[in-house]
């Protein structure tokens, strides 16, 4: 099959590799009908993700057809010919965080646990296509994939409604709705939104669902903050603005936000001398992350409110202002989503026509095509937002 | 029994494995430095120093620090009551489908069994246990008979974690491996890491109990692997990448 490889520091092919096997009982092979590149992929393309091997198949937000199942699968459960889509989230179902909702802190999806030990203490849950110290387990851009614990994960999508519309459900729709959920939004509440990629998109459409009266939205890309628009927020350019921090004060009655989104990560961009000073370190890989949007966040968030983190960090992060997030008595709510907490009540959602995702998409290629546009999407040309590729497309072998 | 107990609670330490080390490292250090001034000083007596101080280091690099007991001791929280954890490990011959290095325990007699574990290369090493004590849902602890090749006192106690959390499991295992090259092999299977061996072990039989199977990729499809890692691949499935490894985790060390 077609596979889009990981080859090292922004290097990414397609390569024809052997298909998936089941190996594991509660395993499941999905023909892939549809896949994306998330932003998240693209620390992945720069290389900031620590344990990447060379060969390793991307990618985490893909939707298919069940082609095969394990042996420990119950056909209630999951069953050949079912259409699904897949969280990028691996989970047991039965551990303590499990049962806990907590979903993405299952104990038993990570056969590399360790090696998230060395970083950070104890390991979150195995994810698609995310370096081996979540797993290593062979991503979702590509023709097929091996689904593990496929009885708790992929939910079952009835035919009729189009790929487009249930795609995200994998990863950036749940994901903003985390970042939203997360917020705690009260009536009345006005949300800061650092980010107007696809991820800071559904947390600005998440806010207004969960009941916020305003959302502001931050970027430095026109096209992007016009999509934050349409979306019904408030906008601020930081590349124009300045100061973000008294730019929201000013909108804010020197009050500030109630609760602010940081759905950028680990490679933030600003200006000015800390922003130098972070590229610098990120670059020579002294510092693992930017955390520019995060320390914005803390400093611009109301006192008592609240900072949701859905933006991807990977390490150690330096200057972040815990004066003030101690002194001001900040709440921060975080974590790779909790997907199977998410996906049906979203589904519903998107099936009663409340939302429809695939407003976030700007482009859709053969897979063939993948590795120019990880640099299309990186690099914010052609106003670039999402990346939806065809596994099966022209060049792609028939089925 | 008593032993196994202080052992778990960190009472008792054997501490000459650490002396053999710091032995080793000493001289090492000092024959390097007296090489290097050796070196620096451009003359005769310099340059005999200089070889002293080489030898001295070799000599020290080449001191086995092979300890005479390797102790392996982690413990696991499992999602489930204490009957099934304990029902699971009392049949010994399911330990092989969570204790990697293990290939078969069978039973020999009433409370005898004849364990197979594999070394590097796929070197075979054989010794009878048999059980000690058993304490229904509590404890079971075992020892090798006397006269086996390979000496080794085991012990695991399953205890309730309080308000319904679980059951807590703790294992301790002894290996006093005989001098010579059946003693290496020994300590091959368990590297320098027992208790990380035995703390991947609890997280297999965790995985099994929780989950009816254990995580992996081994086996799984990907695309062209550099000849590095296609070789540790090769040579360690499970862990290409080493817990020592300074690549893996270089951008992080630097910033921690």
């Amino acid at each position: 099959m077609k596979a889009v490889c990981w080859m090292g520091i922004e290097k990414i092919s397609v390569e024809n590799v052997p298909d998936p096997k089941i190996l594991n009982p509660r395993d499941a092979i999905v023909r892939i009908t549809s896949t994306a590149i998330c932003g998240s992929d693209l620390h992945l393309y720069g290389g900031y993700i620590p344990t990447m091997e060379q060969g390793d198949i991307l990618g985490h937000e893909f939707m298919g057809e069940v082609v095969e199942v394990g042996s420990g699968i119950k056909p209630d459960k999951l069953k050949v010919g079912d259409r699904v889509v897949v969280p990028f989230t691996i989970a047991c179902g039965r551990c303590f965080f499990c049962q806990r909702q907590l979903w993405s802190c299952c104990e038993n999806s990570n056969p590399n646990y360790w090696m998230a030990e060395q970083l950070m203490g104890y390991s979150p849950s195995g994810l698609f296509g995310y370096s081996h110290m979540t797993g290593g387990y062979a991503g979702g851009q590509a023709q097929y994939a091996r689904v593990p614990l496929a009885d708790v994960g992929p939910l079952k999508i009835p035919q009729g409604i189009p790929d487009d519309k249930v795609l995200f459900l994998s990863d950036i729709f749940p994901t903003g709705y985390f970042g939203a959920v997360n917020c705690d939004i009260q009536r009345g509440d006005t949300i800061a939104v650092w980010g107007c990629g696809p991820v800071g998109l559904f947390a600005i459409r998440s806010a207004f669902m969960l009941g916020a009266e305003r959302v502001i939205a931050i970027d430095r890309f026109g096209y992007r903050l016009r999509k934050a628009e349409q979306a019904g927020a408030e906008t601020i350019n930081y590349a124009e603005a300045g100061d973000v921090v008294q730019t929201l004060k000013d909108m804010t009655a020197n009050v500030g936000p109630d609760a602010c989104i940081d759905a950028v990560g680990m490679e933030a961009h600003g200006h000015g001398v800390m922003f130098a000073i972070d590229r610098a370190k990120h670059a020579l890989r002294i510092e693992s992350d930017r955390p520019i949007a995060l320390r914005e966040a803390i400093l611009a968030c109301r006192k008592g409110g609240t900072v949701s983190v859905p933006g991807v960090y990977a390490g150690f992060d330096d200057m972040i202002p815990l004066g003030a997030f101690m002194n001001k008595g900040l709440t921060m709510k975080t974590g790779q989503t909790h997907m199977m907490r998410f996906m049906k009540p979203l589904f519903d959602a998107i099936e009663q026509g409340e939302i429809d995702p695939s407003f976030v998409i700007s482009h859709r290629v053969p897979i063939t095509h993948a590795p120019e546009m990880y640099k299309v999407f990186r690099d914010k040309q052609d106003d670039c937002t999402k990346v939806v590729l065809d596994p099966w497309a022209d060049g792609a072998r028939a089925a | 029994m008593q032993q196994l107990k202080s052992l778990q609670r960190g009472e008792i330490r054997d501490n000459s494995s650490r002396w053999v080390s710091i032995g080793k490292w000493s001289a090492i250090a000092s024959g390097t430095a007296l090489a290097i001034f050796g070196l620096t000083r451009r003359s005769k007596t310099g340059a005999a120093l200089a070889a002293a101080g080489g030898a001295l280091a070799l000599l020290g690099s080449r001191v086995s620090t092979v300890p005479g007991q390797l102790t392996a001791h982690s413990s696991v929280l499992l999602n489930c009551p204490r009957e099934q954890a304990y029902g699971f490990w009392r049949d010994f011959e399911n330990l092989p489908r969570f204790m990697r290095h293990l290939h078969s325990v069978n039973k020999t007699g009433d409370q005898r069994y004849q364990w197979t574990a594999l070394g590097p290369l796929g070197a075979r090493i054989t010794w009878e246990a048999e059980i000690v004590t058993e304490r229904e849902n509590e404890l079971i602890s075992w020892r090798s008979l006397p006269g086996s090749e390979v000496e080794v006192d085991g012990s695991v106690e399953f205890r309730s974690a309080p308000a319904d959390r679980g059951t807590i499991v703790e294992a301790v295992v002894i290996y006093r491996p005989p001098a010579g090259s059946l003693g290496k092999t020994v300590a091959g299977v368990f590297g320098k890491y027992p208790s990380f061996i035995m703390r991947q072990d609890l997280r297999r039989f965790k995985s099994l109990v929780e989950a009816g199977e254990v995580p992996t990729i081994e086996g799984q499809t990907h695309g062209p692997r550099s000849r590095k890692i296609a070789a540790l691949r090769f040579l360690n499935p499970d862990q290409p990448i080493r817990p020592e490894s300074r690549e893996a985790f270089s951008a992080v060390r630097r910033t921690a």
